[in-house]
C-alpha cells in the first residue's frame, strides 16, 4: 500500500493523456477496434501500470510480479499503451495493432506478447481465470495479488457470475475486480440492453467488499486499490464508472464509439483536444 | 509397439471388471503423490468422477466448484497461470461439451496447462438416456489445435493416462466412460501418449478402436480367426496426435478397415482415421459408431446392441469391408 502526493497524481494524469494520444494514433493506424472503452480506462490502466502493480518490465515472467488480467479484452490497446510507456516493449510497435504478424494482436495473446498474463476476448472468462490464478497464490502462500479488469458488459455472461460465487465462497481477498463501468455496450446502454443495477447490492448479496469510485480520478483509484488490499476476509470489486471516450468530447458517452476507429480528420480533431488537456495540466502546473 | 512386448492379460474376459473412471481416480493420487502441482478440480461430480479417494488424500489440493462447468475450465486455466496442474472433472456431455469455449480460447489458444477430464463419455453411461451421453466430445476436442485427446481402452489404462497426462506438457483431454469392463493390458503393459498399440496380429482386415471397444473388438477378432478371417486390432488410445505410421502401416498390410468407437461416427476416431488415409493410402472402411443420431435410455447391453457396438456387428463389418476390398481387386 502506498500514499499518494499530489505531484504524482498530477504526473500520473499527464501520463493518461499521452496512452489516450496513442490509442487514438494506434486505431487510426488499424483502421480497427475499440476507443470509447480504451479511453475510458485510461486512467485505471495508468495508475495501476505505473503506481499500483509490483512488476518488472524487464522481467514480465517474474515470479512473484502482481498479475494484472483484462477480461474485456477488445480494450486492449490502451493496456498494449499503458505496457510501452511503462517499459514492456519499444512505443514504436504499437503502430502494428491488429496487422499481421504483429504481437499486438486485435484481442490480446497471451502467448504472442510477454506480460499478458492470459488470452482474452471472447467475455465473461477473465475473472475465473484471476479467481483461479488467486487461488493457487493462496494454495502457495504467496503474497502477490491478482487483478481483473471486467467491463460492465461482460456481466451479462453466466461465466462470469460463476467466478463471482466462486471468489465469494473461498473469499479469494487476494483478487480485486475493477469493473470498467461506463454503462455502455455494442447495442446501447447496458440499463437498456441488460439493467445491471443495482450492482453493488449484488457483489454484495455474493459476499464481495464493494467500493464505488470515478474511475477517471487517479486518487480514487490508488484509494480503492489500497483500500481492497486491507480487506482480508472477502474479495473486492472496484465499480469504477467512467465516462467512455473520455477526453475526446465527440467520443464521450457515445455507444456508437464501443467499436468504431476515427478516420484522419476525427483522430486530428481528437488529438488537438487531448493535446489541449495536456497544456491546461501543465499550465496548471506551473 | 505389438502383442509380445505388451503383457497384455492372457485371456481377454477375465478378473474383475472396472471402468475407465476408476482407473482414473486411482491414477490421480499416484500423480499427486509424485508432482505435488497436481491439484483436481470437481463440478459436483465427486464420486461419479472417483474423486473421493483423492479428496480424502489431498484435501487441500482439491477445489469443489459445483454445477458451474465453464468456470471449472476458465478457473482451471487461471490455477494453470499459477503454476499448478489442475485436472477439471465433470461428465463429457458438460465438460467439453458446455465448457467447448472456454477449453479453445483459455486453454488452448492460451497454452494453458490444464486436463480436461469428461466421465460418463458414450451411450455406455446407460439409463441417465440421451441427455448425459456424450457422442460429440471426441469430434469437438480433436479440431482444437494445441490439444491432446486421450481414450483408455481400460481402468488399467485410464491410470497410467492419468499419470502420463499430468507430465505431459500441455493440455490434454481425458475421455473416460462408466462401462465396467475386464482389462486387456496389465500393469507391464506399456503407455506413451500418441503411440497406438497392436493389441493382436493379423493381415486380412485392421480394427482400430478406442475404449472398452477395444476389448470387443478383441472378442470379434478371436470370433472371426475361428472362421478363417484374420485381423490386427490397434488401440488407438490417443486421438491427437495420431499415431500415423501404425494407421498406414496396417492400410498397406490388411488393405481394409473397420474402426469402432462410442461416439458419432461423424467427427470422431473414425474420421481421424479416414482423413489419414484418404490423403496417403485410400483404403475401404466401415465406420462403427452412432450413425447420426442421439442415444436414449437402457440398460448398457441393450444400448450397445442398439447402437452397433457389439463384437456381432464388429464381425459383420469386417465381413463387409474384406469384401469391399475384395471387389476392389
Amino acid at each position: 500500500m502506498s500514499q499518494i502526493h499530489d505531484d504524482k497524481v498530477w504526473e500520473l494524469n499527464l501520463q493518461a493523456v499521452k496512452i489516450r494520444e496513442d490509442v487514438i494514433k494506434m486505431l487510426l493506424a488499424a483502421g480497427s477496434g475499440h476507443p470509447a472503452g480504451s479511453l475510458g480506462m485510461a486512467d485505471v490502466f495508468t495508475a495501476m501500470y505505473f503506481h499500483i502493480l509490483h512488476h518488472d518490465p524487464k522481467r514480465p515472467d517474474w515470479e512473484d510480479r502482481d498479475r494484472l488480467l483484462l477480461s474485456n479484452g477488445h480494450i486492449c490497446p490502451v493496456r498494449y499503451a499503458a505496457m510501452a510507456h511503462v517499459g514492456y516493449f519499444p512505443k514504436e510497435e504499437l503502430l502494428t495493432l491488429r496487422k499481421l504478424g504483429s504481437r499486438l494482436q486485435g484481442h490480446p495473446e497471451r502467448m504472442c506478447l510477454p506480460g499478458l498474463e492470459s488470452t482474452s476476448g471472447p467475455l465473461g472468462a477473465g475473472l475465473s481465470q484471476g479467481a483461479g490464478l488467486a487461488f493457487s497464490a493462496r494454495m502457495d502462500g504467496k503474497k502477490w495479488r491478482t487483478y481483473v479488469v471486467t467491463s460492465d458488459g461482460e456481466h451479462g455472461a453466466g461465466l462470469h457470475w460463476e467466478a463471482v460465487l466462486f471468489a465469494g465462497k473461498y473469499r479469494l481477498h487476494n483478487l480485486t475486480n475493477i469493473i470498467d463501468r461506463n454503462n455502455i455496450q455494442i447495442d446501447g446502454t447496458t440499463e437498456e440492453v441488460m439493467p445491471l443495477e443495482p450492482l453493488k447490492e449484488k457483489y454484495e448479496a455474493f459476499n464481495w467488499h464493494v467500493i464505488d469510485i470515478d474511475g477517471n480520478d487517479i486518487r480514487q483509484i490508488i484509494e480503492a486499490v489500497n483500500e481492497a488490499e486491507v480487506i482480508t476476509e472477502k474479495p473486492t470489486c472496484i465499480i469504477a464508472h467512467n465516462t467512455p471516450g473520455q477526453g475526446v468530447s465527440f467520443m464521450e458517452n457515445d455507444h456508437l464509439w464501443h467499436g468504431r476507429a476515427p478516420n484522419k480528420e476525427e483522430a486530428d480533431q481528437a488529438l488537438a483536444e487531448l493535446e489541449k488537456i495536456a497544456t491546461r495540466l501543465k499550465s496548471d502546473r506551473s | 509397439m505389438s502383442e509380445p512386448e505388451l503383457h497384455l492379460n492372457d485371456k481377454i474376459s477375465q478378473g474383475q471388471r472396472a471402468a475407465t473412471r476408476d482407473g482414473f481416480g486411482r491414477g490421480l493420487i499416484e500423480a499427486a503423490k509424485i508432482n505435488e502441482t497436481v491439484i483436481a478440480i470437481c463440478a459436483d461430480l465427486t464420486e461419479s468422477l472417483r474423486l473421493k479417494d483423492f479428496e480424502q488424500n489431498f484435501p487441500e489440493r482439491f477445489v469443489r466448484i459445483g454445477v458451474s462447468e465453464q468456470s471449472l475450465v476458465a478457473i482451471g486455466a487461471g490455477f494453470a497461470l499459477g503454476g499448478k496442474v489442475p485436472f477439471v472433472a465433470s461428465f463429457a456431455m458438460f465438460s467439453p461439451g458446455r465448457s467447448w469455449e472456454q477449453i479453445r480460447t483459455n486453454v488452448c489458444l492460451n497454452n494453458t496447462n490444464v486436463k480436461i477430464v469428461g466421465g460418463h463419455a458414450g451411450v455406455s453411461v446407460g439409463p441417465d438416456g440421451a441427455t448425459h451421453q456424450a457422442l460429440e466430445d471426441i469430434a469437438i476436442t480433436r479440431c482444437l489445435p494445441n490439444l491432446t485427446v486421450v481414450v483408455p481402452c481400460d481402468a488399467e489404462q485410464a491410470r497410467k493416462a492419468t499419470l502420463a497426462a499430468a507430465e505431459w506438457p500441455g493440455p490434454v483431454y481425458l475421455r473416460l466412460s462408466r462401462q465396467e469392463e475386464f482389462n486387456v493390458t496389465t500393469e507391464q503393459t506399456p503407455f506413451a501418449i500418441g503411440r497406438a498399440q497392436t493389441f493382436r496380429t493379423g493381415n486380412d482386415v485392421a480394427i482400430v478402436a478406442c475404449g472398452p471397444q477395444v476389448l470387443e473388438s478383441l472378442r470379434a477378432a478371436e470370433n472371426l480367426e475361428r472362421a478363417g478371417i484374420s485381423c490386427q486390432v490397434i488401440n488407438l488410445h490417443t486421438i491427437k496426435p495420431l499415431d500415423e505410421e501404425i494407421l498406414l502401416q496396417a492400410a498397406k498390410k490388411c488393405g481394409a478397415l473397420v474402426t469402432v468407437e462410442d461416439h458419432q461416427v461423424c467427427g470422431g476416431l473414425g474420421s481421424a482415421v479416414a482423413e489419414l488415409l484418404a490423403k496417403h493410402i485410400p483404403t475401404p472402411i466401415e465406420f462403427i459408431g452412432a450413425q447420426d443420431r442421439f442415444g436414449q435410455s437402457g440398460e448398457v447391453n441393450e444400448l450397445l446392441k442398439e447402437y452397433g457396438l457389439t463384437s456381432d456387428h464388429i464381425e459383420n463389418a469386417v465381413r463387409r469391408t474384406l469384401k469391399r476390398k475384395t471387389e476392389k481387386i
